[in-house]
């Protein structure tokens, strides 16, 4: 597959010349290959956010270059806005960024800057907004009416309605309800597997990470110590553990098993492999 | 871009500049400033300079960043010098078109830069070295006569210690929503100054309601905490003088008159 953002040695430090100064991506090389769901996993203060502001240019790095196709992106600083409309950025909690007097106006900021014309903006207004799970009835309320979780939605739509080449939504189900987490979610895999956009999505949760993503990178203090299939990175529980993560909870499950002397592979990290790797052991089919 | 504008920001340390009492040290920019409007030449310029040098010295606070908080105030020092070289009559040093530069206008000039600049760098040592809070405990204690004359002092310091408590983080605030923004292609850079002032709505508009609301949640809390006002109220900290700032009000009185006996030798 090929790369379409590609990290090479990044450095950012926070507060250059003040007592304050720190790292916080120290060294990350990494690839994000066209079309993949990718994961990013990380402890808290691991330096995923200050990362993966880098990858549309919101933030200069310090040492390091970004590639988006082949072309650094800071090759040309005026050309930057352009990387902004490829490579779509959602905040966290970024529910604090709407402003606009209806949610139609407020998806539609971002087309609009991009200098589309009339009907494709209404059009990916549209289609933005039914991605995000947020109805037609909402389109003309004020943003400020909404509940938390549907004015996630709007910001979250503000992004898609341009397009992006690589949508990347920083913990985009912090703070939701289950079932908010659940829809929220399955709108973002519906909208990864229609479209085929490159998703980036940064989670603390590792149960979410495991039923969404083709693949994994773990930051840990400002750097990168894993990455690979889900597979992969489960199969490392112990490392994990040791940076400050978990394993999901199927895996955990497997592992406790495994322990007991039950015979299957301890890093399933889905209920249905789970549920396969048992019935398989058993020699039948799962009843349940 | 924003994070330049550093007022009210403290960095915390352990020299004698950050253990000094806040009283002390509010009087002794007071007398720094005061010596810094007497000085009237070289020799008392000299000598206002050389203890701010030697305050800053004490502080281990990065000149640089010293010299960084001058920045948001450029275009004031520029304007005033300016109007003070083109406006004070003397002596014509050169002329052209309706303007002409006196000697005098290049002295006051140069004064006023340099009063402008050792008034700021002055008084950010302070900040810099005290903590808001710190900061308005001495001035609550300073102001504690005017009490009687009915003058509200604790509520007065209340919302001044808010206030510089909450500018750093209004600014990170607004930094980060105009990331959000920014990623959502705003441009704030170019454009006429119709354009500009409307690409700030995106900025103005969730700046206000985030502010809004953290004003309402910090209610509650201090209602939460049976916060009624200053009336009998005791303090965590209570503040005492001890022999190192006696001293250093010494040497700072001996530099207010070392200044005024200067100057009256228009010095
Ligand atoms: N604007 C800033 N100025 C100074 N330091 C910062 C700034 N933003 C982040 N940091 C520091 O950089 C480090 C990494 O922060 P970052 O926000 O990237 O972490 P994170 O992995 O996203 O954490 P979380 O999971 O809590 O969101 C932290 O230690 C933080 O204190
Ligand atoms: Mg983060």
């Amino acid at each position: 597959m090929k790369p379409i953002i590609r990290v090479e040695n990044l450095v950012h430090t926070y507060g250059i010349n003040t007592p304050f100064c720190r790292s916080a991506v120290d060294g990350v090389s990494m690839e994000i290959y066209e079309g993949e769901f990718l994961g990013i996993i990380g402890h808290t203060g691991s330096g995923k956010s200050t990362l993966i502001q880098h990858l549309n240019g919101l933030l200069k790095p310090t040492g390091g270059t970004i590639f988006l196709g082949d072309r650094d992106i800071w090759a040309d600083p005026k050309k930057i806005r352009e990387v902004r409309f490829r490579v779509g950025l959602v905040f966290q909690y970024p529910e604090y960024q709407l402003f606009e007097e209806t949610v139609y106006k407020d998806i539609a900021f971002g087309a609009k800057n991009m200098g589309l014309e009339e009907g494709e903006i209404d059009r990916r207004v549209r289609s933005a907004a039914a991605f995000a799970g947020l109805g037609e009835d909402l389109l003309d309320k004020s943003p400020f009416d909404l509940s938390g979780g549907q004015k996630r939605r709007v910001a979250i739509a503000g992004v898609i309605a341009m397009e992006p080449e690589v949508l990347i939504l920083d913990e985009p189900s912090a703070g939701l309800d289950p079932a908010g987490r659940r829809s929220l979610l399955e709108n973002i895999r519906r909208y990864h597997r229609e479209r085929g956009t490159t998703v980036v999505m940064v989670s603390h949760s590792m149960d979410e990470v495991a039923e969404n993503v083709d693949r994994i990178i773990v930051l840990a203090d400002a750097g990168v110590v894993m990455s690979g299939t889900p597979h992969q990175v489960f199969s490392r529980a112990r490392e994990l553990m040791d940076v400050g993560l978990n394993v999901p909870q199927v895996t955990q499950v497997a592992m406790e098993l495994t322990r007991l002397g039950v015979d299957i592979d301890p890093a399933v990290y889905t209920v249905a492999d789970l549920r396969a790797a048992l019935a398989a052991r058993r020699g039948g089919t799962a009843k349940c | 871009m924003l994070k330049d504008i550093t007022l009210g920001q403290f960095f915390p340390g352990n020299s004698l500049a950050h253990r000094l009492d806040p009283r002390t040290k509010i009087v002794l920019t007071l007398l720094y400033i005061v010596a810094l409007f007497c000085a009237k030449w070289f020799v008392s310029y000299g000598l206002v300079a050389a203890v701010l040098l030697i305050a800053v010295k004490i502080s281990g606070v990065a000149p640089r960043a010293l010299v960084k908080g001058l920045k948001p105030i450029l275009f004031i020092i520029c304007f005033t010098a300016v109007l003070n070289l083109l406006y004070t009559p003397g002596e014509p040093l050169v002329s052209f078109w309706i303007f002409t530069i006196t000697r005098e206008g290049v002295q006051t000039a140069f004064f006023m830069i340099l009063r402008i600049v050792m008034l700021i760098m002055g008084t950010f040592l302070l900040t810099y070295t005290t903590s808001p809070i710190a900061l308005t405990d001495g001035l609550e204690t300073l102001l504690g006569p005017l009490k009687k004359i009915r003058v509200p002092v604790h509520e007065l310091a209340m919302i001044m210690s808010i206030a510089l408590r909450f500018i750093p983080t209004l600014i990170e605030e607004t930094d980060k929503i105009m990331s959000a923004q920014k990623a959502r292609g705003a441009d704030f850079e170019t454009g006429n100054i119709l354009q500009r002032a409307r690409a700030l709505v995106p900025i103005l508009v969730p700046l206000f309601i985030s502010a809004f609301r953290r004003a309402d949640e910090l209610a509650v809390a201090m209602e939460c905490r049976c916060y009624h006002g200053g009336q009998g109220r005791t303090k965590l900290r209570v503040l005492r003088c001890e022999a190192r700032d006696y001293l250093v009000l010494l040497a700072y009185c001996l530099m207010l008159a070392g200044v005024l006996v200067l100057a009256r030798f228009g010095l």
